[in-house]
């Protein structure tokens, strides 16, 4: 789409910002090492050729097996200029905290929340490091791999009905 | 001479005269905190709001959701990328078909597919007209929660027109599964554009009747003007999209901005508004709709007959003759059913402009026949993450009309 933007990223942020390419329908990502995504984003917002002034899109996916196992992606979009980028930062199982970006904007707040719920990477400087979804005495992260899908931890007990399967059980199609 | 006897009562000093000031004196109040939900039926679903209140001023606010959490995400890596329509569909309940049309254009995006024309069409048609139905039930709503039930009844009239349409298109009333990937489910039935037009004309009909009773209401407007105003940076900065993002003056529209389907080629207006409070928010709805109709009569002018889905069936079920008389067309059939769209691996975010704003699918496929992962962004997700900002030192009265303008929908916020 704009790779002017991907040019000035990688100019400004050597080897901090890396393996640029194009994904399917021509969108631009960039990989960004851990450390200095605060920094990219600012930069990112800041920039007056930049301006990424809506509050990304924050999710997170465990590639569970791979090294580093998971990841934390950015969908950033720009509302003056139109352009957009996504940023992959990887995050190995060993040190599961991601500088937060919401002292950049503050919209990400509740998608961290949401990553640290799901997929339990912690955001050091987050204002209000909470659970989103699931409350606060649920063990585990529901959304990585190894939760099992049909893993129940009811608050109160759950009545016995004869004819309802209920788990907890392995992940997979029943 | 008095007549006071030393122990009786020394009588009582005149009362000072009211002056403004002692009017508008403060009283003393003790902050408090009241539990609003989660299941309060001005909360639209099941979310919490603990608000801490100095007398009837909301000082501040707390919002619990994850009531209505039913695992989206997890559910859907489980079952095939078809099997993840149904799913879609029960994100925003009221404009489903928008969801279909986001999740079907992010798998083509990552299946590189091009789907025909008549079926881009039909996605526009059956899209718009629930965005109608979604601004209605809003509009409808937020007359409602200021005491103007009249006028959510001719909303709900209205709405109940267009959910008959969607019926007649693909067989549900609520959770309309109309588009595949690929393109749609099947074409329009015989005589449908007629009924629709005459839907449409009678929807405006209602749509203006609910413009007369609110628009200039005296009631409506005291309370929604200037109330829980956003201004164009904070907007921006909370990452709201749509209506609410454009009420505040930030004219951003992803149907102009990054044209999907046959945008570019229909000819509408973007309805941008000036201050960001509730009013602005509730005439966006009401001029999307205009908008919205002018776009479904352009998609019936401007379609051909045509094909209504790709020809490829490794992505699209082949036709039932097919099926039954065909080896090739009963191997397909077989191979879509037990292990669903091979999707090419990779990850990619589509991204569509529904009723709400901007609804994302960010997708991971590892190349197999279900979603390695669907990352879903939800319109409503910032606008509510917003409120306890948005709200400070409001009146506790202002709350419900607001949090209907921000439009939460359980399904999708929740997931």
């Amino acid at each position: 789409m704009s790779q002017a933007v991907v040019q000035a990223l990688v100019a400004r942020f050597p080897g901090d910002a890396y393996d640029p390419y194009v994904g399917p329908g021509g969108d631009d990502v960039v990989f960004v090492r851990k450390d200095r995504i605060a920094e990219v984003c600012r930069f990112l917002k800041e920039d007056p050729a930049l301006q990424f002034n809506l509050a990304p899109y924050v999710t997170a996916v465990d590639y569970l097996g791979q090294e580093p196992r998971f990841e934390v992606v950015y969908n950033c979009t720009s509302t003056s200029r139109g352009h957009r980028i996504r940023l992959r930062v990887k995050v190995p199982e060993s040190d599961l905290a991601v500088p937060t970006v919401t002292g950049v904007w503050r919209g990400a707040d509740w998608f961290e929340r949401y990553c640290w719920d799901m997929y339990g990477i912690r955001f050091p400087g987050h204002p209000d490091h909470r659970r989103l979804f699931m409350y606060d005495e649920f063990v585990g992260h529901p959304l990585r791999k190894d939760y099992p899908l049909r893993g129940r931890q009811p608050l109160t007990p759950e009545r016995d009905v004869p004819d309802l399967i209920r788990g907890p059980g392995p992940a997979g199609r029943d | 001479m008095s007549t006071h006897t030393p122990d009786a009562p020394a009588p009582r000093p005149p009362p000072a005269p009211l002056g403004s000031q002692a009017l508008d004196a403060p009283l003393d109040s003790r902050e408090m905190i009241i539990n609003l939900g989660p299941s309060h039926p001005a909360t639209h679903g099941t979310c919490r709001l603990v608000t801490r209140l100095d007398g009837e001023f909301i000082r501040g606010m707390r919002v619990d959701i994850g009531f209505l959490h039913r695992g989206f995400e997890k559910s859907c890596e489980a079952v095939t990328w078809g099997q993840v329509f149904p799913y879609t569909d029960r994100l925003n309940y009221v404009s489903s078909t928008m969801n279909n049309v986001g999740f079907a254009l992010a798998v083509e995006k990552l299946c590189k597919l091009q789907v025909p024309d008549r079926a881009q069409y039909l996605r526009v048609i059956a899209a718009e007209l629930h965005r109608i139905c979604d601004h209605l039930t809003m509009v409808g709503a937020m007359g409602l929660e200021l005491g103007a039930m009249t006028a959510f009844l001719y909303a709900i009239e209205a709405r109940d027109l267009m959910w008959d349409r969607m019926t007649e298109l693909c067989g549900a009333r609520l959770t309309s599964n109309y588009v595949r990937v690929g393109g749609v489910a099947r074409d329009l039935p015989e005589g449908w554009v007629e009924k629709t037009l005459a839907t449409l004309d009678r929807t405006a009909e209602l749509r203006d009747t609910i413009g007369a009773l609110l628009t200039r209401n005296r009631i409506f407007m005291d309370r929604t003007r200037g109330v829980a105003a956003v201004s164009r940076a904070d907007a921006v900065d909370w990452g709201y999209t749509g209506p609410c993002l454009r009420a505040s003056g930030e004219p951003y529209d992803v149907r102009k901005a990054a044209p999907y389907l046959v945008y570019d080629r229909l000819d509408f207006d973007v309805p941008v508004g000036t201050r960001g409070d509730n009013f602005d928010r509730y005439l966006m709805r009401m001029e999307e709709m205009v908008q919205s109709d002018r776009i479904v009569r352009q998609c019936f002018q401007g379609m051909e007959p045509g094909d209504i889905a790709v020809r490829d069936f490794r992505y699209v079920m082949p036709p039932k003759p097919q099926v039954y008389g065909t080896i090739e067309g009963l191997m397909a059939h077989f191979k879509l059913v037990m292990e669903g769209i091979q999707v090419p691996a990779g990850e990619a975010y589509g991204y569509t402009e529904a009723a709400n704003g901007e609804l994302g699918f960010y997708l991971v496929s590892d190349g197999e026949g279900r979603p390695y992962k669907i990352g879903l962004r939800a319109p409503g997700w910032p606008m509510v993450a917003s409120m306890p900002a948005v709200l400070k030192d409001a009146l506790l009265a202002d709350l419900v009309p607001t949090f209907d303008t921000f439009n939460m929908i359980g399904g999708e916020v929740e997931q």
